[in-house]
Order: structure tokens, then sequence, then C-alpha cells
């Protein structure tokens, strides 16, 4: 297993009645019962009788999907647990409706050999409320300098490596990467930016930069540097997932390696799905982000390539913050936002219900596709499965609060947006990691 | 064989056989007698001009000419006029002057052993030259192998460790197929050369020269590549590399030293079955070799050190005496092949 849980708590045996119950990858979606005794579903069909000393939940109008998974979630452990920590990062993530979430390395220490992946490891076996995977860091220190101790982490458990938040701009270091990757069978995930064309920018660099008068990031500066780190993946034959692609001009490179053999697969954030430059004029630090939002026309783009499938997963680049770090001027305040709780209700509502992007391809986006990009357990919801679903109410509407949240971060794009598509109850691995029914 | 060793593909299969059984049946037993000499080579003379760092293969030049009572220079770059700044070519016109019959030369650059060859009337033989190959490595081991294993058709062995830096692997991948091994070559993806399956007998020429390079890309049933110590199951000799590090400089090959160590050291524990083991030395006891294999039985590295010296004996005296015979038969313009080598020089085993 990659992936590890803590192991508090029995296994949840309950009763959820009447849901519409959507798992595209095991081709279902009805109306109907779900019996899940000791954390595995036996039964998924009417089921008779009050259920005896069982939990009885009425599923009436609400959607059963399977357990969402995250391949990009900064948890900030160890080394800045103000910011998250382990139990506060996999409660954000069962209250969004996440089974599985992968780390980042780009932690105090880095992620970068063996020792760090078993202590965090154990970490997680006692405090995790959800399954947590660790990703590498391709170099020491996420310096871009030597390769990190990819064979050992391997080993240990990781299920990927990156550099992320920082791209690898050394071409001969990431062809040595992917060569060091493939021996053991595992991805590179690149967070794809050309520093010296994103120069000193703190947002998309167009109309809106200019008028603000802010330095802007070209978007240029992503999709020069997926193109050239694609051309290098496809040379070594190495499987690669592009992480948080934010503009058309991405997707165009994306689509021409695939269209050329390469294994690449790819990532969007919600932000990005949503959110568009003009939200700056804000000068609300809670909209900076790297990537930066884009203009429409890149947003229209994203949603589009979700809809047809160019799109593989979604991932949140959850990205605490302390609050010291966002309040001070645009200019000066840190890069990233938290996503874990808000992904699925925004998502649900901004694309789903207006029709832009079909609900199973959403549900896969966020589940199976991801599952399999970094060879996690796929969640499913089939007789004899364990269960890792999630429980969600798409008929109240309701304002996202940031003081609710259970991260210890607040940095979110998102507040006081009124959605749909609150997630009631997660179960993970069997247990119950999430519940406010 | 041809005036020169610059390649260990300037051999054909029968050439090999040939010069190998010289090495067995003439030379192989010289050092174990108290007189360790023969006349064969009385009044010739031969250069080891040695660019680079080498302890068994200058020694064991040095020792083969000697033993074969020929008049041995040792030339070191290091204390000669290529500290001087003497081009290559200057310094082989110059030792061209003093009519020598053998340059031995090893050098850091790939082609140098070639170079040397078109300024000099004497035989070359390439004793190392940068990354490219080691031929009369490759035939010592080749004879090491014979002497444990008799034939060698269908033998399988497998190449491990630092492959793309290695001349070694370079001429013994290529020797070893003549042969008629079975060849698999392990180590991660960032030690193996690019398109190193073009090393395959598939992708090569019947009778390929050293300037005329295998043609093909793809995998030859003869050689595989493989990543992982898994590899070494079903072969029967063990073939290992040192890791060389000074090669290593400014580049990011592998993850760590300890991590090659844990994942690619091969030690007792692999053998099996009877399997050898070689390494054409300098060993990196710890690194790619466990210390107790490297004290076992079971490898063979003195044996290949034995074997370099006869070998090195028969290719210098080979490469006079064939020529010798050819000039010769050009000469006479008679029937090719009346004349063996054996035949010309008589009673080499004389003490002098």
């Amino acid at each position: 297993m990659t992936a590890t849980i803590a192991k508090r708590g029995t296994k949840a045996s309950l009763i959820i009645r009447d849901a519409r119950i959507v798992d595209p990858a095991a081709g279902i979606d009805t109306r109907t019962d779900i019996l899940i005794e000791k954390g595995l579903i036996t039964r998924i069909a009417p089921v008779k009788g009050k259920g005896g000393d069982v939990q009885v939940i009425d599923g009436a109008g609400r959607l059963l999907l399977p357990g969402f998974v995250d391949l990009h979630t900064h948890l900030r452990t160890p080394g800045r647990e103000d910011e998250e920590d382990m139990a506060s990062g996999t409660a954000a993530a069962a209250a969004g409706g996440y089974v599985t979430i992968c780390a980042m390395p780009n932690t105090a220490p880095v992620v970068d050999n063996a020792s760090v992946i078993a202590s965090l490891t154990e970490l997680a076996e006692s405090e995790a409320r959800v399954r947590v995977a660790f990703i590498g860091a391709i170099s020491r220190g996420l310096k871009g300098e030597h390769l990190s101790d990819i064979w050992d982490m391997a080993d240990a458990g990781a299920v990927a490596f990156t550099d992320d938040g920082r791209p690898v701009m050394d071409g001969g270091l990431l062809r040595s990467a992917f060569q060091a990757a493939q021996t053991v069978n595992l991805p590179l995930s690149l967070h794809c930016e050309d520093l010296d064309l994103a120069g000193s920018g703190s947002m998309n660099e167009g109309e809106v930069s200019a008028q603000l008068g802010l330095a802007g990031i070209p978007g240029a500066a992503e999709s020069a540097a997926i193109a050239r780190d694609l051309e290098i993946a496809a040379y070594e034959g190495a499987r690669v997932h592009i992480a948080h692609v934010s503009c058309a001009r991405s997707l165009a490179a994306i689509e021409a390696a695939r269209k050329a053999g390469a294994a690449v697969t790819c990532e969007a954030a919600p932000h990005h799905l949503v959110l568009v430059d003009e939200a700056v004029r804000s000068l609300d630090s809670n909209f900076k982000m790297n990537p930066p939002l884009r203009g429409e026309g890149d947003r229209r783009a994203l949603v589009a390539a979700l809809a047809a499938g160019a799109i593989d997963c979604i991932a949140t680049d959850h990205a605490p913050h302390a609050a010291q770090e966002k309040e001070t001027p645009f200019e000066e305040a840190a890069f990233g936002v938290i996503g874990l709780e808000t992904a699925f209700p925004v998502l649900f509502t901004e694309l789903v219900q207006t029709g832009e992007v079909p609900l199973d391809v959403l549900v896969q986006a966020m589940s199976s596709n991801p599952a399999r990009v970094f060879g996690l357990p796929v969640p499913t919801i089939s007789e004899g499965e364990e269960a890792n679903i999630c429980l969600v109410d798409v008929d109240q509407e309701f304002e996202i609060e940031p003081g609710n949240f259970f991260s210890r971060s607040r940095n979110t794009a998102f507040a006081g947006r009124k959605v749909r598509g609150k997630v009631l109850l997660t179960l993970a691995a069997g247990r119950v990691a999430h519940n406010i029914l | 064989m041809n005036r020169n060793l610059l390649s260990i593909n300037d051999l054909s299969r029968e050439d090999i056989e040939s010069l190998l059984a010289t090495a067995r049946v003439d030379f192989l037993d010289l050092s174990k007698r108290d007189i360790k000499k023969v006349p064969t080579l009385r009044g010739r003379t031969v250069i080891d001009l040695f660019y680079e760092k080498s302890t068994r293969t200058s020694t064991s030049f040095e020792l083969a000419g000697k033993r074969l009572s020929a008049d041995v220079i040792n030339v070191k770059a290091d204390s000669s006029a290529v500290g001087k700044g003497e081009s290559l070519k200057d310094t082989t016109l110059t030792l061209n002057a003093y009519r020598p019959d053998i340059i031995v030369i090893r050098h850091p650059h790939v082609g140098a052993a070639a170079f040397v060859a078109r300024y000099t009337d004497a035989h070359v033989i390439n004793a190392g030259d940068g990354m490219g190959e080691h031929p009369t490595q490759c035939l010592l081991d080749i004879f090491s192998l014979q002497q444990e294993f008799g034939d060698l058709s269908g033998l399988k062995v497998a190449i491990v460790g630092d492959i793309l830096h290695s001349r070694v692997a370079r001429s013994n991948i290529i020797g070893f197929q003549k042969m008629g091994m079975k060849v698999t070559l392990v180590a991660p993806p960032g030690l193996l050369p690019r398109g190193v399956e073009a090393l395959g007998v598939a992708g090569q020429r019947a009778g390929t020269r050293s300037s005329d390079r295998p043609d093909g890309g793809r995998s030859g049933a003869d050689l595989k590549v493989a990543h992982s110590l898994d590899a070494l199951a079903d072969v029967g000799v063990i073939y290992l590399l040192r890791m060389q590090k000074e090669r290593h400089e400014g580049g990011n090959f592998l993850p760590s030293l300890r991590e090659y160590i844990a994942r690619y050291q091969v030690g007792l524990r692999h053998l099996s079955d009877g399997k050898k083991v070689l390494h054409p030395g300098p060993i990196n006891r710890g690194v790619e070799i466990e210390g107790a294999l490297a004290d076992s039985p079971e490898n063979l590295i003195l044996q290949q050190v034995e074997a370099g010296l006869a070998v090195r004996m028969a290719i210098m005296y080979r490469l006079i005496v064939d020529s010798a015979v050819a000039d010769a038969g050009a000469a006479v313009d008679t029937e090719a092949g009346a004349a063996k080598p054996a035949a010309e020089v008589k009673n080499i085993h004389a003490v002098g």
C-alpha cells in the first residue's frame, strides 16, 4: 500500500436509502439503497427492514459518489503546522469528500529522502482521517542541482516525484530524473514554468495587469516550459503528469504530445476552471496563486478540455497560508489558495449545474482518473469493495464560510460564494472520516 | 591479423580463436618457468605511450614486451613533452622517427589509437581510447572465459554497472557476441548509453571494421537490456564494471551512490549454479562488488590478470609475425595460406 490512514475507530456499518449512486468507473448511475457492513459495501439494491441497530441514512435527493482523490495537496507538514497539520489537512480533505490525498514535498525539511517519508507515514498512521500518499522531491532540497534519493523514497512508498512550487529549469537534471523515476516505474509530476519568462510577475500578464500596473506572468512561461518538458519526457519514453494547467496554449502542447504517443496526463485546479484575472482587480490576495488566474479565453479552453476528457484530473493545489502571509499588499502576498473543502461544491455548481461539464466526467476527474495516474487504490462503488465514498447534498444552497473550515488556514478564493454540493458524509478505507448528518 | 589492433571489430571470430590459441599454447605457461623470457621479438622496439593512469594494462604490456625480448620504452604523458604542450600528432611523429615496431597507446579520447596509426609505420595497439574501446581487455576476458568454460557458444553473460562510461563494456558487448555468447546489460537507464541496442549483432554488418559502425538500432536477440539484478538469475557469467566516478563530474547519473549500491552491488548472494564473476579492475570494493565476493574464489579477477600477460604477448607476436608473413606472401605472390605464422619463427620457446 502506498497510502496510509489512521486505523482508529471501528469500520462503519450503515444503510443509505434511496440515494442516487453515481460511479462512472463502475458503470453505475441508479437510485437505490446501499448496505455497508464493517467498512465493506455488501449490497447495492433495496435493503428490507429497519436495519436493526445499524444506522440508517436518508439518501433521498442526495448523491452518493466514489470518494475523491487529490494529487496536489500542500500539507505544510513538517515545518508549518501552524498553517496545516496532518489532522487538520486530512479533516479538511474528508470534509471535501476526499478519501486520498497526495502530499507535496515542499516542506521543511523537504521530503527528499526515505526517512522523512517514513516519519510522515508514521504520523499519518496515527493522525490521518483519509489516506495520505507522499510525493518525493526530484532534487535535493528542491534546489534543482542534484537528484534526491529517488530510489529509496520509492521503496519507502513515494507515489511520484516533483519539485512543485519550482520548475526543474535544468534540462539535464530533468532528463536524469525521468531516468531515475523510470527505474522504479513512477511518474514525475511537473510544475512547468520558465522562471526567466515569469520574472517578478504576481498575476496573469494581460489587460488587467496592464491597467493595475502589476508585473505579469505570461501564459508562455507555462506553455513553453510544458512543451520543453514534454519533449524531454517523450525522448526518454517516460511517464509525466503536468500539474495545474492554466492556459489554452498549454493544452495545445499536451494534445500535440499525446498525438505523438507520449504518456502524459494533466490536472487543472478548480480556481482556474471558475475564476479569471478580472478577480484580481480587487487586489484581494486570495486571488493570488501560481500559476495565476488567466483570462476568460483560457478558462473556457480549460472547461472545454475537462468536458472532453483532455484534462484527466481535478487537483486542488490546496496551499494553506497563515493569515499574515496574505494580509499584505498584493505583490508581497504569498502565492496559493486552499481548495480541499470547496472543490466539489464549486465545480458542481459552476460547471455541472450550468450544463458545461457532465456529472460523470467531473466525478471521474476527481476520483478514478487521479487514482490511476499515481497508481493509488481506485475508490469504487461496487459490492465487496471497501467503502470509499461520499454522500453529497445537492438540493440545499449554502454559502462558503471560511470560519467553518476544518483546515487551519482560511485563504480561499471562494469565500461568500453561494453553492450546492455540500459533503455530508465521507467514508475512507471503510471508516467514518467526516459526518455532519 | 591486421596491421593494428584498434578495435575488437578488427578481428573475426576465427582471428580471435587463432590468436587466443597462440596465447594458450605458446605463452600461458611461460610465466610459470624460472626463466620467463623467449627471444621471439629480440631486436624489436615497443613503445608504451600512456596518457592515462594505469596499473595492470601498462605493467602487462611492459612485461609482455620484455618477456618477448623486445626493447620496451615507457612514455608517460605526465613526465614527457606532452606536459609542454606537444600535440599527439607531433609526439607520434617524433617517436616514429626511432622506427619502433609497436606502439601501445592509452589515451583519454576516443579514436586516439586510430589517430596515432595514421602517423606511424609501427603496429598500433589500442590499450584504451576514452570511452571508446579496450580490445586487449576484451581478448583477455574471452581467454579467461575459455579457460573456465571451454566453448563459449550460447554462454549467457550479464555486464553489470556503469556501462555508459565503459570502454571495456563497449568492446566486450561486441566481442562476447562474436564468440556466440548471449549478452544482457544490467544498469539503471542513466548508466546506459542511448541506443546501446545498436551494439547487438542483429544490427551489425558482417565483417565490420572499427571504421565501420553498426547500422542497426534494433535490439539483437543476443543483446538484451535490463534494469535490475533479477536479470542475473539465468546467466552463467557476471561481468562487473567499476563505477567511474571520475567521469560523473557535472552529471546526475544516479540519485546517489548509496542507492546504487543498495540495488546494483553484486555479492556472494547472487552466485548460484556455478556462476563466475569477472571484473576488469580496478575494483571498488563495497561499491559494485561486495568485499566478500572480491575475496572469493568464485571470481576470476586474478586469472584475468594472468591471462592478460599471455594474451598481450600473443598480440604483439602475431601483429609482427602475421604482417611479416603477409609481406613475404605478397612478395612471392604464391599460394596464400601456405605459410603459417608458427612455421615462420621457429623454436620460440628457446631461451635466449
